[in-house]
């Protein structure tokens, strides 16, 4: 845990320093691309909010000067597989990047999303010494929550305070500089596989990049393409990726749930490769072409060459019609959500007081899927796509890149968690000279 | 030789895998660097020019080839006739003066204007004694044109070693005998005359009325001025108010014709007091005059 605890640490120092240096980059790491953004901050603050214009999410304060895109290799259901094969693909995108934005980037941010993402809520109390809450007490309450069993090899991802309570009162987002006698905190807790981020360390490490940060994709995803309303009132998204489908929930602007997947629109391909008896590339072509999963009378005649390379003329001159080839694709996609309708039950999603649910990522982009979508998981379904930031080129706007789009709104704004609070004397091990300093301080 | 398999169509190359070996990489991100890239374009070049001209410059030899090569230039470019001043004309100056002043400057003509050093030249002239002030300018044509304003003399100064001239400031002109006198000039004499010059010349113009009774002015001790008559006699005047003195006196030999008496000096130092000394044949004739003019009765002089 204390080890945990100064690794994260040392994350947010390197994102302080990035910051200052004015450079850093974001990387999205998926299973079926990897992306690379270069963001710019800039020290001053030239956005002047204005009639109609609001705080835009925090986006003005940095700028989008290098992105590129590539396929990804080595990587299974969101998880690095193979580290040499990841590496090249991290290589390509981040030299591209750098190369289009003319700088070198030494600070990079990292969403993955597959690891098996599992979500705690805890609580914890403490009563105050003093009347107002300060930074101490709420580094105190965090400290008090009880962590139960993560399981051996679980790492802790995020720990986010969701919801302070002071006494009788509820719903703070800030409890500091309020009076009070009791306060308790409400905290989600996301673990993941303690493997999949050991590998990522070494892929970013033989990248001689530095990791300023990690996030889950299904979170990242969330903040880019749910509104403010949503995040307030409760939502669900759905970042249907390659290999693995996170999804998160977000009430009163904090994410309180997220869960993944393991299937996506790699596995839609698969299918289609199988069903049809052609190659994954071709089968990848034919599925963004003329893929769909509702049927009409129209698509029986709607006749696609399915072309092959065996030498075989009859099996290179087969066609199909786009019906057959939604009927390969849909029952994938109906699995797909239907598992993301468990999560969400599991979850207890019903007991929200808004039910909105926003799909996004590559996968989303299926004409028809919102009909389906709203059949399997609730009427209020709709498509989201990712905040618009400056300087995004417009081929990466589209919802494939919400992950992306989101993990620099989260470097340049990042969440209040545990670690950014310090931790009381007690927790310290004992002996240790940082703790005498420590209760020094306090005492004196 | 032909191969046996027969391909059709265009053959295509295995899709080449786009990722940068690591060395690639890291090359890419070094060249990326700010301070590499600057390094790169504005430290090496510089360092590399600053290293050959050291290099170059290091051999003793080089640097005096260079530095002959520039003054050789130099030279030529002075030398040219553009530059160089062919005559000297001295304007307002005597024959006299005018030769004086071409043996201080004693130019070897023609030179170059750069070799010239006009502030040197121009005060080595006006160090000559009968030189006020001189301006010295190169005109086109190679022409060197001085122009004299020369010393006026005002007074002759008659001092233990002869008769000089002095102006009317009182510096040195020349010796009485060295110059033809334009026109008469007052004489004086006396240690530190040359400093009241201007005062002589006033006492002077006051004593015109006197014509050629006048000889000169003495300085007396530095401080007062004795007016000396043709005959030796001597008009004393006053460190104060000397002009007004001589007046007085002129008034008197306008009225008493005090100077055709037979004084030998009149005294106006005390300004209250005029004292007159007689010569000694007056002074008898005075005793004897009173002696008879005594009035036995009452012994009151009259005259």
């Amino acid at each position: 845990m204390s080890m945990l605890y100064q690794s994260q640490r040392a994350m947010r120092a390197k994102r302080q320093e990035a910051m200052r240096r004015g450079v850093m980059a974001v990387l999205d790491i998926g299973t079926h691309k990897i992306s690379c953004l270069v963001l710019r901050f800039d020290q001053k603050q030239d956005f002047v909010p204005a009639e109609g214009i609001g705080s835009m999410a925090g986006q003005s304060s940095f700028r989008v000067i290098g992105a590129a895109t590539t396929r990804s290799r080595g990587l299974k259901f969101g998880e690095i597989d193979t580290c040499q094969e990841t590496e090249r693909a991290i290589r390509t995108a981040v030299q591209a990047a750098q190369k289009m934005a003319q700088t070198r980037v030494d600070h990079v941010i990292v969403s993955l999303a597959g690891a098996r993402p599992r979500s705690y809520g805890l609580d914890g109390e403490v009563s105050l010494t003093a009347g107002t809450v300060t930074d101490a007490d709420v580094g105190n309450v965090l400290a008090a929550c009880d962590v139960p069993d993560l399981g051996r090899g679980r790492e802790i991802l995020h720990a986010q305070p969701v919801n302070f309570s002071l006494d009788n009162r509820t719903g703070l987002s800030d409890p500091r500089g309020h009076v009070g006698n009791r306060l308790s905190v409400d905290l989600h807790l996301l673990t993941i596989d303690a493997g999949a981020i050991e590998t990522l360390l070494h892929c970013i490490k033989r990248c001689d990049l530095e990791l300023a940060g990690l996030a889950s994709a299904g979170y990242v995803a969330g903040v880019s393409s749910l509104v403010e309303d949503e995040q307030e009132l409760g939502a669900a998204c759905i970042d249907m990726g390659g290999g693995a489908t996170s999804l998160s929930i977000f009430i009163k602007k904090h994410m309180i749930y997220a869960d993944t997947v393991r299937m996506g629109g790699d596995h839609v391909t698969s299918d289609i490769s199988q069903g049809l008896q052609i190659p994954m590339s071709h089968a990848e072509r034919i599925k963004t072409r003329f893929g769909g999963v509702i049927a009409t009378g129209m698509d029986d005649r709607e006749i696609i060459e399915l072309e092959g390379d065996t030498g075989d003329w009859h099996h290179d001159r087969r066609t199909a019609t786009r019906a057959e080839l939604i009927g390969v694709m849909r029952p994938r996609v109906e699995e797909i959500l239907e598992e993301v309708r468990t999560r969400l039950d599991a979850a207890g999603f019903e007991h929200l007081p808004s039910q909105r649910i926003v799909l996004t990522g590559g996968a989303s982009q299926i004409p028809g899927l919102d009909g389906l979508a709203s059949r399997i998981l609730g009427n209020q379904v709709r498509l989201g796509r990712p905040l618009r930031v400056q300087g995004l080129p417009q081929s990466t706007c589209g919802p494939a890149f919400s992950a992306c789009v989101g993990l620099a709104l989260f470097a340049a704004y990042p969440q209040d968690e545990w670690w950014d609070f310090e931790t009381p004397s007690d927790r310290y091990p004992a002996r240790s000279l940082k703790r005498a300093v420590k209760w020094f301080r306090e005492n004196w | 030789m032909r191969p046996l398999i027969a391909r059709r169509g265009p053959v295509t190359e295995p899709a080449r895998d786009p990722a940068p070996s690591i060395w690639s990489y890291r090359a890419q991100r070094m060249w990326l660097t700010p301070i590499y890239r600057r390094f790169l374009r504005i430290g090496l070049p510089s360092l590399a020019v600053v290293m050959a001209l050291a290099l170059y410059l290091g051999d003793e030899q080089q640097r005096t080839a260079i530095w002959e090569h520039v003054q050789e230039v130099r030279r030529e470019i002075e030398d040219r006739p553009e530059f160089r001043v062919n005559l000297m004309g001295v304007d307002g100056a005597s024959p006299a003066v005018t030769a004086q002043i071409r043996g201080a400057v004693s130019l070897d003509l023609p030179i170059s204007s750069f070799d010239l050093d006009l502030d040197a030249l121009r005060a080595r002239i006006e160090a000559l004694p009968a030189v006020q002030t001189a301006d010295l300018r190169i005109q086109s044509g190679g022409y060197l044109a001085v122009r004299v304003v020369e010393r006026v003399p005002a007074l002759i100064w008659q001092t233990r070693d002869g008769a000089v001239l002095i102006d009317a400031e009182g510096h040195f002109v020349a010796g009485l005998d060295e110059r033809p006198l334009e026109r008469p000039l007052p004489a004086v004499a006396g240690e530190g005359a040359d400093r009241v010059v201007d005062e002589a010349l006033r006492i002077h113009a006051a004593a015109s009325p006197l014509g050629d009774l006048l000889r000169g002015l003495v300085r007396m001790g530095d401080r007062r001025w004795d007016v000396v008559l043709t005959d030796g006699r001597r008009i004393l005047l006053p460190e104060q108010g000397a002009v007004q003195a001589l007046d007085r006196t002129l008034a008197l030999q306008d009225v008493a014709e005090i100077l055709s008496r037979d004084v030998v000096r009149i005294d106006l130092r005390n300004p209250d007091r005029l004292t007159v000394q007689l010569s000694d044949a007056a002074m008898e004739d005075l005793r004897r005059m009173r002696a008879l003019e005594l009035d036995p009765l009452t012994g009151e002089q009259s005259g």
